[in-house]
């Protein structure tokens, strides 16, 4: 099992590895686009600005790579934080004059401030959450009761255009995406890298995935 | 709903870690690696390490050392000291530490805090403020509380949310290591003149200053160091009364 960890230049990958190393997988730190196809599965990480990664992103080529790696040849995907706001068709962060940010468009939404989505508390959304499957629960979240905190730390926030690709949500004032899943494409909104044992237990999941 | 976060705050200075009173009197209690083992361990809710020396001189943070302490942590990790250049921001980040805390480069140039948020998200900056009360007034300290920048509190925090500050840190240096209790008027104003996070740090003693810290000066998360290092409180029974308090805290997970 090699899990690929896309190193486009942002994110905190120290995090991201160490977990694997603890998961006893190895992982491969993918820094060019065409490396891609030697991993099993991919994790892409991301701390920071919207518009900044995407930049980054299209600096090394990564956006038509992902399309084909993930779209062409189902490679599955998780994307951590900034890493599944990127899976949207776009983001209002760091857009010039207001104008939305192209994202890669493997999950329909868009990403929208916290407080343009209608939340009056204190932005960012700093700390420890509970998070709520919705549905039938996805095999993301095996093993892990509902209403279990994790981490997060964001001002920005994911609205599918399909309920259904929204397996699970917290609550901070309105309730906010926590992972989104369409086909073998994750995303969560949380950290489960800086999650401790039960985000351990999510990045296990989808190595140990059905597809993966 | 979001938890209220208790922040074990390791200073370390050169070889170990180190705690004082009021800033000064530092007295040794340890060694890093094992401290965040621990707490780790203990499945803590955030970790905060700040180098207090590492403004004394002009070279980078020590980031082999930090990616020696990040590689046992799978909780959320704040690193300062010393932080000055926007390269720098990133190796730590590489290192392992999650957030990192500013304090003296942002007054020599506030425009740091905005060049962080713009390349890293504002939740990528803690913004910590050191304060003394100095004739009445609350008034902010530069290089560990060694010098005066004559930038009074509410302004200074209102500025650093404006440039995209993520959290405000903020402590009472008067308070540091007393453990007599947060300035629970200091913590209250910082948290009525920003929308971010507040995090209380200063001279928690016992668990009901943390009580009081969020229920009385609305405080996110408290940080402290003294009452874990010298006494046999502990984060988690800080979270437990917190809990008994009505205050929403995380409980661990067990598979």
């Amino acid at each position: 099992m090699k899990v690929g960890v896309i190193d486009y230049g942002v994110g905190n990958l120290g995090s991201v590895v160490r977990a694997l190393e603890v998961l006893r997988v190895t992982p491969v730190l993918v820094d060019r686009a065409s490396d891609m196809h030697a991993a099993d599965c991919l994790i892409l990480p991301g701390v920071g600005n919207f518009a900044d990664c995407v930049r980054m992103l299209e600096a090394g080529h990564w956006r038509e790579a992902l399309k084909e790696e993930v779209l062409g040849y189902s490679r599955p995907l998780l994307g951590v934080c900034v890493g599944m706001q990127l899976l949207a068709d776009s983001s209002t962060e760091g857009g010039a004059n207001g104008a939305s940010v192209p994202g890669l468009g493997f999950v329909p939404g868009h990403v929208k401030h916290l407080s343009a989505l209608g939340c009056q508390l204190r932005v960012p959304h700093a700390g420890w959450n509970a998070v709520t499957g919705s549905g039938a629960a996805d095999p993301l979240f095996r093993e892990i009761p509902a209403e279990t905190d994790f981490y997060f730390v964001h001002s920005y926030a994911f609205e599918a255009q399909d309920v259904s690709d929204v397996i699970a949500t917290t609550n901070y004032g309105i309730t906010v995406t926590a992972a989104v899943r369409r086909g073998h494409v994750w995303g969560t909104q949380f950290h489960p890298e800086k999650s401790s044992k039960a985000g351990l237990k999510v990045i296990k999941n989808f190595i140990e995935g059905p597809v993966c | 709903m979001l938890k209220v976060r208790v922040i074990p705050t390791l200073l370390w200075k050169q070889f170990g870690l180190v705690k004082g009173v009021a800033f000064d009197s530092w007295r040794r209690v340890g060694p890093v690696l094992p401290a965040v083992k621990v707490y780790n361990q203990r499945e803590v809710d955030e970790l905060a390490l700040f180098d207090i020396v590492a403004h004394l001189s002009a070279d980078d943070p020590d980031f082999e050392s930090i990616a020696e302490f990040g590689q046992d942590c799978f909780v959320p990790l704040t690193v300062g000291g010393g932080i000055t250049k926007l390269d720098q921001v990133q190796r730590l980040l590489r290192a392992g530490a999650d957030k990192v805390a500013v304090n003296t480069a942002a007054y020599a140039c506030p425009s740091f805090i905005n060049d962080i948020a713009d390349r890293h998200g504002a939740q990528c900056v803690v913004a910590s403020v050191d304060v003394r009360l100095q004739d009445g007034a609350w008034m902010c300290f530069s290089h560990a509380g060694l010098q005066a920048t004559g930038r009074d509190v509410i302004d200074w925090v209102r500025e650093l949310e404006d440039r995209g500050a993520g959290e405000i840190l903020i402590t009472s240096i008067d308070r540091d290591g007393t453990m007599q209790g947060y300035d629970l008027g200091l913590i209250e104003s910082v948290v009525k003149a920003v929308n971010i996070p507040v995090i209380a740090s200063g001279g928690a003693g016992n668990y009901q200053h943390m009580v009081d810290a969020v229920k009385e000066a609305g405080a996110s998360a408290v940080a402290a160091a003294s009452i874990f290092h010298f006494t046999e409180q502990t984060p988690a029974g800080a979270k437990m009364a917190l809990s008994a308090a009505g205050l929403p805290v995380r409980q661990p997970f067990a598979i």
